[in-house]
């Protein structure tokens, strides 16, 4: 098995956590996600989550949805959304958030080996739990793409220890039971629910759904190694009055984070 | 008894992980009730006393002599309480709800039956509800809506996607994702993910048991063809069951052509989707070449669904039974028929199935025995077959 970009991506950090901005590929239009992606880069971001819009996002909140909506509305598909990570992908990793359905009707395999000629470096399909993942590993695994799986709250310990035997990459945390989606507060659970993920596991653990502020991402870095930040940037662009004052907001919220996630 | 979670290559559990351990439990609770003597003497006394049941297997004799051919009976869903057989399944949900001591339960609708039906049986039960509705809905559906508030749910409108059904089930989902512990989740047809779609068909089996019972009372033989509606497909479902293994009965599911198959306004999951999943599991679904789900269009709201259950797309495949489909005004043409003929007015999905009927009448003989399901009556539709059929201007 070919190294993987993102595990040593983690092992090589140099800050507690990684920076892992998310949008929706595509939002608000493709020349406006260009922008949103370079303040990605420029804001100091690790990775790049970019996620294929789906007309039925059941894992997503309304600030995602929203955007996924949006950018369907704007005639964005799938191959546009893998054009976007070809071009991206030689400057950060590049992280797909994909629906097995889009998946599925693309065709497994073909999907999986686009997004690996694209230069994706892994795959998140939120509403394929492992129990149902085992053709998906298969292709991913024999494409050199990380199959990203994620772990709840919820998740039993011996539904860890399923997620750790199976995950590559990195593992995606969900920090509270709910969809994505800014909160005021992160779940008390939190440390609990990360430390029953890590004593299973060696694979680097990235936190995401509800981690909105620079303060929370802090607190994040504490138990984990990576930090997700999504809906919030996506209501950046939502309700600036051009995309230009939304990537400067952008850029320098992602470069207070990144700071408050140095060592 | 294991619950199956697949039938053939459909169905499975294509949902966040969050609620898989959820999905566990239920298939737990559920796999030890449904053989307990206990529960299902508890559901067949509020089957009888206050769903109704048995309903009645009635020998259509006018529609019969009408169309001059098999003879119809109708199996009488339409008689239940609160209109349609999807008080079946709530009561049983919701039986099993109380034994998992879940607190609330939650449940999308379409044409506010299968949230009418949740909603009375979650008063019975004196559990919170609520209702999860596209916009688009509540604006054709107010009768269904005032219901259910009238029942004490509470009804939230969803304003996302198409604005209807497979939106607030998307919503439902997002809320269960959000409460699963306290929560339940009532789905309203063999539809989502598993052990759904076999729990649904459980507590739907009633329909086809009974009518099993009373044709072999009335006629002595099992009948030729059975013919239901299929949306997400559960009065099909139903019905259809104690039938399976008996080949020489044929089983005809109708969906809704809409506009016409060609005209890209319907709800044929079967007869114009393609493999995907939607709503947690694998199953036929109307969707474009990147898996963009399409909206649906029936005249009736309860077919007005972009997918279908699992199950039938595994008897679709088998060939066990047939799917065939008829369009919007077929549908209008059998609701008129049956109202004047035989004084029942179908609910517009059910007025599909008979239409299928007046469709194929030629191809039946005398001898031939057909048991049509009525699922449910009209009263929630006569606003809007009077606004197509010109009676209100």
């Amino acid at each position: 098995m070919s190294a993987s970009v993102l595990r040593e991506l983690f092992d090589s950090r140099e800050r507690k956590a990684l920076l892992m901005p998310y949008t929706t590929g595509g939002y608000p239009d493709m020349d406006g996600c260009r922008r949103v992606l370079d303040a990605f880069i420029a804001g100091g971001a690790d990775m790049i989550e970019l996620g294929v819009p789906y007309s039925d996002p059941l894992a997503d909140g309304p600030v995602v949805q929203a955007s996924t909506q949006q950018a369907l509305e704007a005639g964005v598909n799938t191959d546009d959304v893998l054009d976007l990570a070809r071009e991206y992908s030689g400057r950060l990793p590049v992280v797909l958030l994909v629906y097995y359905n889009c998946v599925l009707a693309y065709g497994q395999e073909r999907f999986v080996k686009a997004a690996a000629a694209a230069g994706v470096s892994g795959l998140v399909a939120p509403d394929l739990p492992v129990d149902e993942a085992g053709e998906f590993l298969d292709a991913c695994r024999g494409a050199g793409v990380d199959p990203i799986l994620l772990v709840a709250p919820t998740s039993t310990d011996d539904r860890i220890r399923l997620i750790a035997e199976n995950a590559s990459g990195f593992i995606y945390c969900v920090s509270v039971a709910g969809v994505t989606g800014a909160r005021t507060t992160l779940s008390s659970g939190l440390p609990d629910f990360l430390g029953r993920v890590r004593m299973r596991t060696d694979v680097p653990l990235a936190v995401g759904f509800g981690v909105s502020t620079p303060e929370q991402a802090a607190e994040v870095a504490q138990y984990a190694d990576g930090v997700i930040i999504g809906s919030r940037l996506i209501s950046i662009v939502r309700d600036a009055p051009d995309i230009g004052t939304a990537c400067e907001e952008i850029e320098s919220l992602l470069k207070e984070t990144g700071g408050r996630l140095e060592r | 008894m294991t619950v199956p979670g697949r039938f053939g290559p459909y169905g499975g559990r294509y949902v966040p992980e969050t609620v898989i351990p959820a999905l566990d439990e239920l298939t737990a609770a559920f796999e030890r009730l449904r053989d307990e003597p206990a529960f299902n003497a508890e559901l067949e006394s509020l089957y009888r006393s206050f769903v109704g049941r048995p309903t009645p297997l009635y020998l259509a004799s006018r529609l019969t002599k009408k169309l001059g051919t098999a003879r119809v009976y109708l199996k009488r869903e339409d008689l239940c309480h609160t209109g349609a057989h999807k008080l079946n399944n709530t009561v049983g949900q919701l039986l099993l709800a109380a034994e998992m001591g879940k607190r609330r339960v939650i449940a999308e609708t379409g044409a506010g039956q299968h949230g009418v039906a949740t909603a009375t049986a979650a008063a019975l039960f004196g559990i919170p509800c609520v209702i999860y509705m596209g916009e688009k809905d509540i604006e054709r559906q107010e009768l269904n809506v005032v219901r259910m508030k009238l029942l004490g749910a509470e009804v939230v409108p969803v304003s996302s996607g198409s604005r209807t059904l497979k939106d607030a089930m998307n919503e439902a989902i997002r809320d269960w994702v959000t409460n699963v512990g306290s929560t339940y989740y009532v789905i309203g047809s063999v539809a989502g993910p598993a052990p759904y779609p076999a729990l649904v068909r459980h507590f739907q089996e009633v329909i086809g048991r009974e009518a099993r019972e009373q044709v072999l009372e009335l006629e002595g033989r099992l009948p030729d063809e059975i013919i239901a509606c299929v949306g997400g497909g559960s009065n099909a479902i139903g019905i259809f069951a104690p039938f399976l293994e008996e080949r020489q009965v044929k089983l005809t599911g109708v969906e809704a052509a809409g506009e016409g198959l060609d005209s890209g306004r319907h709800g044929a999951s079967i007869e114009r989707g393609r493999r995907g999943v939607l709503h947690g599991s694998l199953s036929y679904v109307l969707q474009d070449d990147y898996g963009q789900i399409l909206e649906a269009h029936s005249i009736s709201a309860g077919l007005d669904y972009p997918g279908v259950g699992p199950e039938h797309s595994w008897l679709h495949d088998e060939g066990r039974v047939g799917y065939d489909s008829v369009t919007d005004s077929q549908a209008l043409e059998a609701f008129t028929l049956l109202s004047e003929t035989e004084g029942i007015i179908p609910a517009l999905e059910s007025a599909h199935a008979v239409a299928y009927l007046v469709a194929k009448a030629g191809e039946y003989s005398e001898d031939d025995l057909v048991i049509v399901n009525l699922s449910g009556r009209g009263d929630k539709d006569v606003h809007q077959a009077a606004r197509a059929l010109g009676i209100l201007t």
